[in-house]
């Protein structure tokens, strides 16, 4: 049977990393890269005697997000007990949310190549992350990083509707732009604040039941989700060709060798014995907390591109990457702001600073020139007052922190291009007086010598005239 | 539910648990009584009754998100059999 006519049917369970400065049942910090165990405290420890307390911030954070997709917000929800043996899990069981979780419902349209298509989204829970295991050589033993254990963790986990790895990684990125946005995750996909578990199985076109589906966990980039989907999908169609039947599993991606392995060998064994958490009340928020967020929910990406287009005139490919990223869209409405073109600014954030910013792969956030001498850039050449090319020369003296700024660094250096006609004039004149051979080639219909005499003029005024004022005068004296 | 020594080889594998041969028919029989009550209270009519997630008839506090933690790893990890490079040491996992 031709792979064409098997269907795929994928759905994902993403943990995003909340953004908060402490965890969410202790108050140990959750910076990255500190020294193992620095930041793992008696709570996060399961130390006896120890009660865990909810942080505020992790529920102002998942409240935001399931606005953000149109959610149930649920006013009740409910912790419960995952128990499971493992290392870095000191408690032997994981605080999360099972049957009452505190968003519900929601969805999301994502684009894609021609179109866009709906994902609904099932549920988003709380959860607290486990630590980290490092099984390099510690004398034959396993070595246990607690630090993160206790992070807050959003895992959200969205309906069996996407039908290819490429649905699934747009739906991916989408998530992972919406958290961003919303400030819900820093989104540091190095730093593993966003990791993917992908449910695929196939089945018959037509067929209404699903197939059996296996789970790739802890896969942390869109491009290895790409390839642990595509790689599963050729394993159960092989399967499944071959008269086999698919089982039910969770399996590990291995990026080096590009397959999917079984993760835990006993399946039968796995059987978490959820029950209420006995340590923690249930949490309930008023519609008056709820309200509260919402008054702050940002402008979002897909509607942010549709106000840049309609607002700043600019084309689809424009809006949409200029809004992609908050950062780069706040940057691109203070450029324009200063420097009231919008198309010139969207030009020069998207060529200038974007083009630099990714050969030194560096984030907006950290750029070296500030948005107001951007904008302040654009202001001048709108106003004739520079050329493009010499507010290029002052752009890269911007970033390389050779000038305090746009404006003193064209005064410094006397840049600023030279379209009084009067005192253009008299070089133009001298020009004509000292080159009468190109002249008289030029009145015999050489025209190209235009050039050689705008050359001239911006020899003389070492780059500075106004060419079109240039183009102007020389066609007036010469035609 | 009938709990016999499989059921119970089961649950003790999941809680990491070892039961001895000799202690397996005690347990079976503590499990059973204990199930069997679980059984009489099934046959009362809860329709309608939402579930009880905590016996106290409260709502949690929430805490403001603030690190008052510091370091005491030095402390905390006085109790640890072994630790190395600040790391607690386990015998060796690997799935």
């Amino acid at each position: 049977m031709p792979r064409a006519d098997w269907e795929v049917v994928i759905g994902l369970e993403i943990h995003v990393q909340l953004l908060t400065q402490s965890k969410i049942f202790s108050g140990a910090s959750t910076r990255f890269g500190a020294d193992p165990n620095t930041q793992a405290c008696a709570i996060d420890l399961g130390l006896p005697g120890v009660l865990p307390v909810v942080n505020e911030e992790v529920y102002k954070r998942a409240v935001t997000f399931g606005l953000g997709v149109g959610a149930n917000i649920n006013t009740r929800s409910v912790f419960d007990r995952k128990n499971y043996f493992y290392p870095d899990l000191p408690k032997g069981y994981q605080i999360t949310q099972l049957s009452d979780p505190i968003v519900e419902g929601g969805e999301v349209e994502i684009p894609l190549a021609d179109a866009t298509k709906i994902i609904r989204i099932t549920r988003a829970h709380l959860e607290e992350d486990a630590g980290k295991s490092l099984h390099e050589d510690f004398h034959g033993q396993t070595g246990i990083d607690l630090n993160r254990a206790g992070t807050p963790l959003l895992e959200i986990v969205s309906e069996p509707d996407m039908r290819s790895s490429a649905e699934a990684v747009a739906y991916a990125k989408y998530i992972h732009q919406l958290v961003t946005y919303l400030k819900v995750s820093d989104g540091e996909m190095s730093q593993g604040s966003l990791r993917c578990d992908a449910n695929v199985s196939i089945r018959q076109f037509g067929d209404n039941e699903l197939g059996t589906r296996t789970e790739t966990k802890n896969v942390n980039s869109f491009r290895f989700l790409e390839r642990a989907i595509e790689y599963e999908i050729e394993r159960q169609i092989g399967v499944l060709e071959s008269g086999g039947t698919v089982n039910q599993q969770t399996l590990l991606f291995d990026p080096d060798r590009g397959e999917t392995r079984p993760m835990r060998s006993k399946e039968t064994s796995r059987d978490y014995r959820y029950f209420p958490e006995p340590d923690l009340l249930p949490v309930e928020i008023d519609q008056a907390f709820i309200e509260a967020i919402r008054q702050n929910m940002p402008e979002l990406a897909p509607q942010k591109a549709r106000r840049f287009a309609e607002e700043y005139q600019l084309s689809d490919e424009d809006a949409r990457s200029l809004s992609a990223d908050s950062h780069l869209a706040d940057y691109y409405e203070k450029v324009v702001g200063v420097g009231k073109d919008s198309k010139l600014a969207a030009n020069w954030v998207r060529v200038e600073l974007l083009g630099q910013l990714n050969r030194k792969n560096i984030d907006i956030s950290e750029t070296p020139v500030d948005a107001k001498e951007l904008g302040y850039l654009i202001a001048r050449i709108k106003d004739g007052s520079i050329s493009g090319k010499i507010a290029k020369t002052v752009f890269e003296a911007l970033w390389e922190g050779e000038a305090e700024s746009a404006e003193s660094f064209i005064e410094a250096n006397g840049l600023v291009q030279v379209s009084d006609s009067s005192e253009l004039q008299p070089l133009i004149d001298s020009i004509i007086q000292n080159n009468p051979k190109q002249v008289e080639q030029f009145k015999a219909g050489k025209t190209k010598l235009m050039d050689f005499f705008v050359g001239q003029v911006m020899k003389e005024t070492q780059g500075k005239a106004n060419p079109k004022q240039v183009n102007e005068l020389l066609n007036k004296k010469l035609g | 539910m009938i709990v016999d020594k499989k059921v119970v080889a089961n649950i003790a594998e999941l809680a990491q648990l070892e039961i001895l041969p000799e202690n397996m028919q005690e347990f079976v029989d503590s499990l059973t009584d204990v199930l069997n009550l679980v059984e009489e209270m099934q046959s009362v009519d809860t329709n309608g009754i939402e579930p009880m997630s905590n016996p106290l008839d409260g709502v949690q506090r929430l805490r403001s998100d603030t690190v008052t933690e510091s370091d005491q790893r030095d402390y905390l990890q006085e109790v640890a059999p072994e630790t190395a490079n600040g790391l607690y040491l386990v015998p060796k996992v690997i799935e």
